[in-house]
């Protein structure tokens, strides 16, 4: 096994990176995919709530870095899955505990073990995300169709590019169908014309999400709703998989023109 | 009684003057008189200016700012030891920092330099928010120019692209200088001292226009029309 290293990263804080890592996490192990999550957040450590593992942390990167531990103990494992494994952040450390090269060292020792590492990165252009891009084979780049989000991926997407670790794929994040309708949000057309990278896939807002990562289950494990539907899509386009764009009403110009898109490729 | 000591060095983001301790009126006097003595030197400069421990109110700041935009130049950064002055400066729009945790990616000036200011950069490429480019002569870009990028020029500013940053041309004073942009929406657009502010995107079809100055404003027209 030779892993690919995904890093979900986005400039402004809060719009969906966490969740993203999660459920992509969930869906590839699904899928039968050997997959370790590592939080990059050091000192903002939540990838473990949401993934319904906090009481079972023992280890952190931190330790596995400064040698208190060796990588295995700190690695997790969730057992809803076959091969869905976390490394936490530490808590109680700060960004500086961690540097790039640090990063891939770790995930040149995992390569070897794994399908997949999925890093989740902290927001802002700092150190952390200095950290969470250095072993980068993937960048995800999250956003929300809002302006400031757009804006501040675009900033983090030129810094990929310096960084020679582009290009960014992104995934856009708690679209409103019926906000766009009305005109309220931006749509996928304004975003994409704007960044101008690929996209790797549109996730609808749905309350579902609140709901199953209060309960430390992402979407992509519970059930059958459109937001774990959507990040499933994702993972399955990761691995290769030709998926089509799934119709959430919210941009008729684009959805028809993917449509065509398919029909012309003979999807 | 003598005036406190003004240095000024170069630094990535433009000037950095340092005016040493004193009293506030008079740290003021001594950088006015050292702007005044050096224009010719200092011409358009960007400033970040350190001034030690100074407290600052809103009224103090803003009023040098001011003095110093009439001299033609920019203050974007105060460097001070005291809080009430960082506050102050960031109320006021300005940096209190200089050293940035990531290097500007800055692209590279031609290293000819012609008095005339003739010199003219070409850069192919989408400058994504956080890009700044300037070039004492004129800029062209192929490619877009995002809502957060800048681009500063001491003549004329050509965009085959959507222009959508702030623009500066004759940011020397330049009058004469243009702007043009297959589509031209920019957040802001200044020509030599003129100021404009967000063009609104219609819906509809773009058509490439060109920024000017007549009769002392700014002007859009279609690019074609001369
Ligand atoms: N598609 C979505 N629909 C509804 N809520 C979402 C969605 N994606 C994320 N959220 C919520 O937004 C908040 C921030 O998400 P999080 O993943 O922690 O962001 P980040 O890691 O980028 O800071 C969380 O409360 C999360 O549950
Ligand atoms: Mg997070």
């Amino acid at each position: 096994m030779t892993a690919t290293v995904v890093t979900i990263t986005s400039g402004k804080g809060g719009v969906g990176k966490t969740t993203a890592t999660a459920n992509l996490a969930a869906a590839l192990a699904t899928e039968g995919q050997k997959v370790v999550c590592i939080d990059a957040d050091i000192g903002l450590r939540n990838l473990d709530v949401i993934l319904g593992l906090e009481n079972r942390i023992v280890y952190d990167l931190v330790d596995v870095i400064e040698g208190r531990c060796r990588l295995r103990q700190a690695m997790i494992r969730d057992k809803r899955l076959p091969e869905l494994y976390l490394i936490p952040a530490a808590q109680t450390r700060d960004k500086s505990a961690v540097s790039p090269s640090d990063m891939v060292r770790l995930c040149n020792e995992l390569r070897p073990e794994v399908d997949w590492i999925l890093l989740d990165s902290p927001a802002g252009i700092e150190r952390g995300f200095r950290n969470a891009i250095a072993p980068a084979d993937i960048v995800l780049v999250v956003t929300n169709p809002e302006v400031s989000a757009v804006r501040d991926a675009d900033r983090i997407i030129g810094l990929i590019e310096a960084e020679e670790k582009g290009p960014a794929r992104l995934i856009i994040n708690r679209l409103k169908p019926e906000m766009v309708r009305r005109g309220d949000m931006l749509d996928i057309d304004d975003v994409l014309e704007l960044l101008a990278v690929e996209l790797i896939g549109v996730v609808p807002d749905d309350e579902q999400v609140v709901v199953s990562a209060n309960r430390g289950l992402p979407v992509a494990m519970d059930g059958n709703n459109q937001a774990g539907k959507a990040f499933k899509n994702i993972a399955r386009r990761l691995l290769g998989h030709k998926v089509p764009f799934m119709d959430l009403e919210a941009n008729k110009g684009f959805f028809d023109r993917l449509a065509r898109f398919f029909r012309t490729t003979g999807e | 009684m003598t005036l406190p000591k003004v240095e000024i060095k170069g630094i990535r983001d433009g000037l950095l003057v340092t005016v040493g301790e004193a009293s506030w009126e008079t740290q003021r006097e001594a950088l006015l008189a050292y702007l005044d003595e050096q224009s010719d030197f200092l011409q358009g400069a960007r400033l970040a200016l350190s001034i030690g421990n100074q407290p600052l109110r809103p009224v103090q700041l803003g009023r040098l700012r001011d003095e110093i935009s009439e001299r033609g130049l920019t203050l974007w950064a105060v460097l001070s030891d005291s809080p009430k002055t960082q506050e102050t400066a960031q109320n006021l729009g300005l940096a209190t920092r200089i050293s940035r945790p990531l290097p500007e990616r800055r692209i590279a000036r031609l290293d000819t330099r012609l008095e005339s200011g003739e010199q003219t950069m070409l850069v192919k490429r989408t400058l994504r928010s956080g890009y700044r480019l300037e070039n004492t002569g004129h800029i062209v870009v192929i490619g877009d120019v995002n809502p957060g990028a800048e681009i500063i020029a001491g003549g004329h500013v050509i965009v085959w692209g959507r222009l959508r940053g702030m623009v500066h041309a004759g940011a020397q004073g330049d009058e004469e200088a243009m702007v043009c942009a297959l589509e031209l929406f920019p957040t802001q657009l200044r020509i030599a001292s003129q100021v404009i502010t967000t063009l609104h995107r219609r819906r509809g079809k773009a058509v490439p226009s060109c920024a000017q100055i007549v009769d002392g404003a700014i002007v859009i027209r279609d690019w074609d029309a001369h």
